[in-house]
């Protein structure tokens, strides 16, 4: 399958990137992994594709005051094996070392599976439950957008029209916080059918985030504050997870029905929070 | 639209001019006519199609030609000399490690990726490192056994380099 025929640019820099957005009907290229698909099915067909993949400024991962920064081009494989996440941010070299697979891993890019916002996919869930702020730019400079403000539908985010996600900022987890991500995986892409990620610091204060069940991710806010300071035990977990599921739409497709993503919603969600207590 | 790309394959030197929407697959297979590199799903599932793009294991369906461009590409037909097969090749072979071989080239270089950075994975390590490469012969365990084949020849070479070497 090719996709509809389009120009090409290759960036050498985010403002030379975000001049190019400026100019009409383009997309930006990072690792592809999720945009070329589509436009293989011709379900997206930009005139024009601007490759940032060689900007290094948008790569790599940092310590700095407090944060662990993460550039928006660096891959899931570089993520999965930086030594700063997996002391730092555990449950994100977890959950970056199951997504797709090493070929995947190897070009998908964070910034791109955010910017992309696939209901399905894991990051979104590790934002969210990290509270982790994403650093965006456009032709009026730098903004943060909080992760909880970030996911607004199918396929759908906060980044305005000539926006590029620049990085992740994860605020460092206080000592001794735990972290976990449980996925049950669609065999064939890894997507996740249903994700759950959680993290809970000594005190009790407990986050939790589930990808796949709806239309985008989300964080189960009131559940949160029913365990925050709450011993975690098979009665509260039971009706945290009543209140992590009332009045959302959970969606159902041939891979799994809505009642069976309910319940399986409910079983990720223990396994979240027993590694977490 | 076209775009002139510069590509080392193999070791050659290549430039020519691609539409942008040339899959890298597509440019090494009728541009290169370099077949050995396989078109299964195309929709990035199935791993025929990988090779290796500065050194890392790659989708060629899943990657324009353009992105390609100032890079060292491995394909099949390069991983070894064209005299001696690569010890994953001869594992391959002396494993029954393929029936009928439309995923092989994939899987291969898919192994050459895990090998480089593990030499000496258990069966566990192979099935991960394979998890993004299907065999519709369903033949995978052969397809360990021959990669574990593989990592033993190679260390084995890598064992008397040095014994020599001393």
């Amino acid at each position: 399958m090719i996709p509809v025929a389009f120009d090409y640019q290759k960036a050498g820099s985010v403002d030379e990137a975000i001049a190019a957005l400026s100019s009409g009907d383009s997309k930006i290229l990072a690792g592809g992994h999720s945009l070329l698909p589509a436009m293989k099915l011709r379900l997206n067909q930009p005139a024009k594709l601007i490759d940032i993949s060689r900007i290094e400024a948008l790569k790599g991962i940092r310590e700095e005051g407090g944060e662990i920064v993460i550039g928006a081009g660096t891959t899931h494989g570089d993520i999965a094996t930086s030594e700063l996440i997996r002391n730092k941010l555990s449950f994100f070299a977890e959950a970056a070392a199951l997504i797709g697979d090493v070929q995947v891993r190897n070009y998908g890019t964070i910034g791109g599976s955010l910017a992309h916002a696939d209901p399905a996919a894991d990051w979104p869930a590790l934002v969210l439950a990290a509270d982790a702020g994403i650093e965006v730019k456009g032709s009026g400079g730098l903004r943060k957008i909080a992760a909880t403000d970030f996911f607004t539908g199918f396929f759908s985010t906060a980044l305005g029209e000539n926006e590029i996600i620049t990085a992740i900022r994860v605020p460092i987890p206080a000592a001794g916080t735990k972290m976990n991500y449980q996925k049950f995986s669609q065999p064939a892409s890894r997507f996740a059918i249903v994700g759950c990620a959680a993290m809970r610091s000594p005190d009790g204060k407990t986050r939790i985030a589930f990808t796949g069940v709806s239309e985008n991710a989300f964080r189960a806010t009131a559940a949160e504050n029913a365990l925050s300071g709450q011993p975690v035990s098979d009665a509260s977990i039971g009706s945290a997870a009543d209140l992590a599921l009332a009045g959302v739409n959970v969606l159902g497709d041939h891979f799994a029905s809505s009642e069976y993503r309910q319940h399986l919603a409910r079983v990720y969600l223990a396994k979240a929070l027993n590694a977490v207590s | 639209m076209s775009v002139r790309i510069h590509v080392r394959v193999n070791g050659v030197d290549y430039h020519h001019d691609v539409e942008p929407r040339t899959l890298l697959v597509q440019y090494l297979r009728d541009t290169l006519r370099l077949t050995g590199t396989h078109i299964g799903c195309d929709t990035s599932s199935c791993g025929a199609c990988t090779i290796h793009v500065n050194g890392k294991a790659a989708k060629s369906c899943t990657m324009l030609a353009v992105q390609a461009d100032g890079c060292e590409i491995t394909t099949i037909e390069g991983l070894s000399n064209g005299i001696e097969l690569h010890p994953l090749q001869e594992g391959f072979r002396e494993c029954h490690g393929l029936q009928c071989g439309f995923c092989t080239p994939g899987m291969i270089m898919t192994a050459a990726d895990l090998l480089q950075h593990n030499p000496n994975p258990g069966e566990s390590d192979i099935r991960h490192a394979l998890e993004g490469n299907f065999c519709r012969c369903t033949g995978y365990h052969n397809i360990v056994k021959s990669v574990q084949y593989a990592a033993e020849k190679m260390q084995a070479v890598q064992q008397n380099k040095k014994e020599v070497a001393a």
